[in-house]
């Protein structure tokens, strides 16, 4: 199907099933630990063996011996494999280190090994008995230090822009903000670690793994080993957590292929905690410096925004200025991207990748400007709103309702009862509030689905498509129910199997929209097939409550299947509406914290997110993804930093006792609203995507609402103790 | 992991001996700690003898009106106790303070004094460090130290002691009694149990080989507010950055334990005798020979802050 004019009313506006509040249909299977994730795959007729990985010791240099001796004599080893063995292996589009092979370190805790052996036990003691001599050699681990020689990012990133002239705007501007802010690198941290089993079959290879993105790991991995992309089986129908950090082929998936190729039988290889924050991906760190100059009644005039990141050589920037090109308005701007080649491990997508940390300090700024302006910062972000594209004025936006998410929030909040920094206090608590615009755009991937109909009368669906948490099993099952006229416990789901059409993924928040669009597209296919068996003209069928009607005619769906069933495939392809038109996701988070006035400890009190998305598929599990999101915030406004060893060149804290995330005891309250919005320029479903939305501002009203509480004004995250304690009131 | 073999030892005497016998032996209690050290092979004992079952289990009150506590009591129990919750309140808060309730139901008491330090570059044995492998040097040191001790540092390691209980044990001069290989006992005063790291970090309290702890005995309860106040960046399940143990009296006086700054639990004296006047004067002898790296130097500032705050509440 392809979708190139906006919506018109169509089978899903009934509702009856979609929007509606639904549990999970496989939230039962989850908490009764009946849902198999990729590790646990366990067939009794299979003698599964245990492959254990072993990291790079150095972040940079050449391998120049393994000595795997020992550990091949270690109780139980049925092989090792080196990085020296398999030689230089091709790399995948997706990553930019290489996962395995060769004798080049490009990162610490690179893949270079994996000890096979009968039990997990005893190949992790053997993987300790492999020697490996190198040769280290010298390399850049200090952003702040390789800023000057950072260079430009390729073209199509579009690392600069400009419209107007910000120069001569903003030194003319009676005010002004010139400001820089930093936030760190950060690991995803999802609960489940990577992991695969796998299983040869002369040159056919099956794999159980964790991915986000089925399609993208089965050809990176058909590169990896040097097969063909046909002969390669990959199933992840349960994932736990993904948060960017499984979109790309990981090394678990490709030692355990060569562990069973050299052991000659399936092998279970998941990466040790400890080895995650290095050996994987991570958001990077940026320096991020904006200056907005605006005239006195607070309309922006110029506002500019510059980001350095760094990654290995060949890796892209952390596009962090990205949002502000369309944020607020003002009609002189710029934006610039500088990449700083490092050798720390690989930079990459992490959930609201640059808008994340991107909106981490421009709504820092903007929170400031306001105060320069002695503006309320929730009526200085509406004075700048922008209906259209701030660098392309005749291109609107399809629906923008940041100013209703503002004045809705505000007013449930209760932000008029804000006062001065410093200002609020509760015992040994001082109080603050703060605001932040949340934003984020909708991304149209094609997506495909096939959908079954069978005598029984229940529906099948399979696409590639994975859920990661997020409730793609039931927004698939939604859909299809509403399409076909049923109740949602007469359809079945399959998920993340390449035997399944290709579907968008998990990622960017286009998971969503996309998958079930696909999935409409081709239950249409479907209907159109029932009609027709039935000699029904298409055009004037209705289905509704497990019959299909015609006229006076009405057949129940199991008999219109027929013994054989029915079956209507087909992807939805995406045309240029969102070329012409904006699609974009809006929010406003809303924030109270105490801050301890002794320690200068930061503790949440209540969270409000107002989210306006599109239509929302099942209120349930998009609240689910924004609490999440709005969790994942806190982290990273007051604990969450890979912390450099610039000496070193790596992440010292590498396991989730050295790298905090929240935990349950830092989140009291949450409330999240959803806007009553369709958007008919965003799919069939009229939906955009709120998991990462959810996320884009979250870190900066959380600073803000510290500034309003202490005074204080922190630019670079996390915002913790040490950072507020010289400021605080002194203690009696 | 290494291989090791394993006994379930059958009385104190046998498990005494048994360590006694083979130096590469290691006591297991709740093995919280240990059995995470064990499969990073930063400890590999060839041998584990289970003391869990040999009866170290009880509270019990000594003659002169204190506690004595088994070595194998766990965190959970012991922080729940009538007596410990009525008469020793700092220590049942500061084991509250502590892990998760999955990790205190199951460290025991004498496990907890034993933890070791959670100094990142101890825990990757890539990494140079003169606690895991004495003489190949201290990462920490012009490193990743934010986490790190301030006082009673060495050229050879900054690492800390992260136990919340061993804090409220020094402020309460807890005796720590042990019994070793040829059956002799010995009660250790907890000021001298823990060391400090000078030129041998990897050698952390004064027990000596196969040297077990049987008990740990309170003195009469004191009275007192007592109050463990543990500062942290998340509201739980994290090792402290500062953490203050008190028992302040009516009259001003008290004592104090401070937590996170160095390795072994920080009390001075001296600084006791200031209390009375005020915070800041009891810190500033209490930190006086700070050598903090440019990373944790904020937890000076912070010791003294968490102290008034601590002795605020107190008086209040």
């Amino acid at each position: 199907m392809q979708f190139d004019t906006p919506a018109t009313t169509n089978p899903i506006d009934r509702l009856k099933v979609v929007g509606q509040p639904i549990h999970r249909i496989d939230g039962e299977r989850k908490t009764t630990g009946r849902a198999i994730y990729a590790y646990e795959w366990n067939d009794p007729n299979v003698s599964y063996a245990y492959g254990y990985p072993v990291g790079a010791a150095i972040p940079k240099g050449r391998i120049k011996s393994m000595d795997v001796s020992d550990a091949k004599k270690a109780l139980g080893v049925l092989a090792v494999v080196t990085t020296l063995d398999v030689g230089d292996l091709k790399k995948g589009d997706f990553n930019t280190a290489k996962l395995f092979g060769g004798d080049q370190v490009q990162h610490y805790h690179q893949a270079i090994a994996v000890v096979v052996a009968e039990t997990f036990e005893q190949a992790r003691a053997a993987a300790a008995l492999v020697r490996v001599d190198y040769a280290e050699e010298k390399g850049a681990f200090d952003l702040e230090k390789a800023m000057d020689t950072a260079a430009k990012p390729e073209e199509s990133q579009e690392p600069d822009t400009a419209v107007g002239d910000f120069d001569a705007a903003f030194t003319s501007a009676p005010v002004t903000l010139d400001e820089t802010y930093t936030t760190p690198d950060q690991s995803h941290c999802m609960m489940e670690p990577h992991a695969s089993i796998a299983a040869w079959n002369g040159d056919e290879l099956t794999v159980w793994t964790s991915s986000q993105m089925i399609d993208w790991w089965r050809s990176d991995l058909a590169t990896t080993l040097g097969i063909d992309k046909e002969k390669l089986h990959l199933m992840s129908p349960f994932i736990g957590g993904g948060f960017g950090g499984k979109l790309f082929l990981r090394a678990d998936a490709v030692l355990a292929a060569f562990g069973a190729k050299a052991a000659g039988r399936p092998v279970k290889v998941a990466l040790p905690r400890p080895l995650m924050p290095n050996n994987t991906t991570h958001r990077p760190a940026t320096i991020q410096r904006i200056r907005i100059g605006a005239d006195r009644d607070g309309r922006i005039t110029a506002i500019a925004h510059q980001s350095w990141s760094g990654d290995l050589p060949g890796g892209g920037p952390e596009t962090a200025v990205n949002q502000t090109r369309l944020l607020y308005a003002g009609v002189n701007r710029m934006t610039a991207m500088r990449l700083a080649a490092l050798d720390l491990p690989e930079g990459n997508a992490m959930r609201a990748p640059g808008e994340a940390p991107g909106l981490m300090a421009l709504e820092i700024a903007i929170d400031e400007m306001a105060e320069k302006l002695a503006m309320d910062p929730v009526q200085f972000r509406i004075l700048n709103d922008t209906q259209v594209d701030p660098e392309n004025p005749e291109r609107p936006f399809s629906q923008r309702n940041l100013i209703g998410c503002l004045e809705l929030g505000a007013e449930r909040f209760g932000w008029n009862q804000r006062r001065g920094p410093g200002s609020r206090r509760d015992g040994n608590w001082l109080i603050g509030v703060g605001v932040a615009a949340a934003f984020r755009n909708n991304l149209l991937v094609p997506s495909g689905a096939r959908v079954r109909l069978d005598r029984e009368g229940i529906v099948t669906v399979e696409t590639d498509m994975t859920d990661i948490g997020t409730g793609s099993y039931t927004i698939i099952a939604q859909t299809a129910a509403e399409m076909l006229g049923l109740p949602i416990d007469k359809v079945a789901v399959r998920l993340g199997d390449s035997r399944f059409p290709v579907s968008a993924g998990s990622g960017g928040q286009f998971g969503g929209n996309c998958s079930t669009a696909g999935v409409y597209a081709a239950c249409v296919k479907l209907r159109e097939a029932i009609a027709q068996k039935l000699g029904f003209n298409s055009e004037d069928v209705v289905f509704e409550n497990g019959q299909v009607r015609s006229g006076n005619r009405a057949v129940p769906l199991a008999e219109a299947a027929g013994s054989d069933g029915l079956a209507g495939e087909d992807t939805i392809q995406w045309g240029d509406l969102s070329k012409t038109h904006q699609q974009s996701t809006f929010g406003a988070h809303f924030v109270e914290v105490g801050v301890d006035v002794a320690t200068g400890e930061t503790r949440i009190r209540r969270m409000l997110a107002v989210c306006a998305a599109g239509r929302i598929l099942n209120p349930i599990t998009a609240r689910s993804q924004v609490i999440g999101a709005m969790t994942m915030g806190v982290g990273g406004a007051l604990y969450e930093e890979l912390a450099v060893d610039t000496r070193s060149g790596f992440f010292v804290n590498h396991d989730l006792a050295g790298y905090e995330v929240p935990v349950h005891a830092d989140i009291p309250h949450q409330e999240v609203i959803f806007m009553n919005e369709t958007d008919p320029m965003s799919s069939p479903m009229k939906a955009k995507g709120v998991g990462e939305l959810g996320l884009c501002g979250v870190s900066a009203a959380i600073a803000n609402a510290i500034y309003n509480a202490t005074g204080i004004r922190v630019r670079h995250y996390p915002i913790t103790l040490d950072k507020l304690i010289g400021g605080l009131p002194d203690v009696a | 992991m290494r291989a090791f073999t394993y006994e379930r030892a059958s009385s104190v005497e046998a498990a005494a001996k048994a360590a006694a016998s083979n130096p590469e032996a290691k006591f297991i209690a709740g093995g919280t700690n240990l059995l995470d050290l064990m499969k990073l092979e930063i400890e590999t004992p060839t041998h584990l003898i289970d003391v869990n079952d040999i009866g170290l289990d009880k509270i019990e009150p000594t003659q002169d009106g204190g506690l004595r506590i088994g070595a194998l009591v766990r965190n959970t129990d012991l922080a729940a106790h009538e007596t410990v919750r009525r008469d020793y309140g700092l220590l049942s808060r500061a084991l509250l303070a502590g892990a998760s309730g999955q990790l205190r139901n199951k460290a025991s008491t004498a496990g907890n004094l034993l933890q070791r330090t959670r100094c990142p570059y101890f825990y990757d044995t890539n990494q140079p460090c003169n606690k895991r492998q004495p003489g190949s040097g201290c990462s920490a040191i012009g490193g990743f130290s934010r986490q790190h001790a301030v006082i009673g540092t060495s050229e050879a390691c900054i690492a800390t002691n992260p136990s919340d209980m061993a804090i409220a044990m020094r402020a309460l001069d807890a005796v720590v009694e042990t019994v070793k290989g040829d059956g002799s006992r010995r009660a250790i005063p907890i000021a001298d149990f823990h060391r400090l790291p000078g030129d041998t970090p990897h050698i952390e309290t004064v027990l000596e080989p196969g040297e077990m702890i049987t008990a740990v005995v309170l003195p009469p309860p004191i009275g007192g507010r007592q109050i463990y106040r543990k500062v942290r960046d998340r509201a739980s399940y994290a090792f402290a950055l500062v953490s203050v143990g008190a028992v302040i009296q009516s009259n001003g006086t008290g004592r104090i334990a401070v937590g996170g700054v160095a390795h072994k639990p920080w009390r001075v004296e001296a600084a006791e005798a200031e209390l009375p006047n005020g915070a800041r004067a009891a810190a500033h002898v209490l930190l006086a020979d700070a050598r903090p790296t440019e990373e944790n130097r904020f937890k000076v500032e912070l010791v003294e802050r968490t102290l008034a705050a601590v002795v605020s509440e107190a008086r209040g």
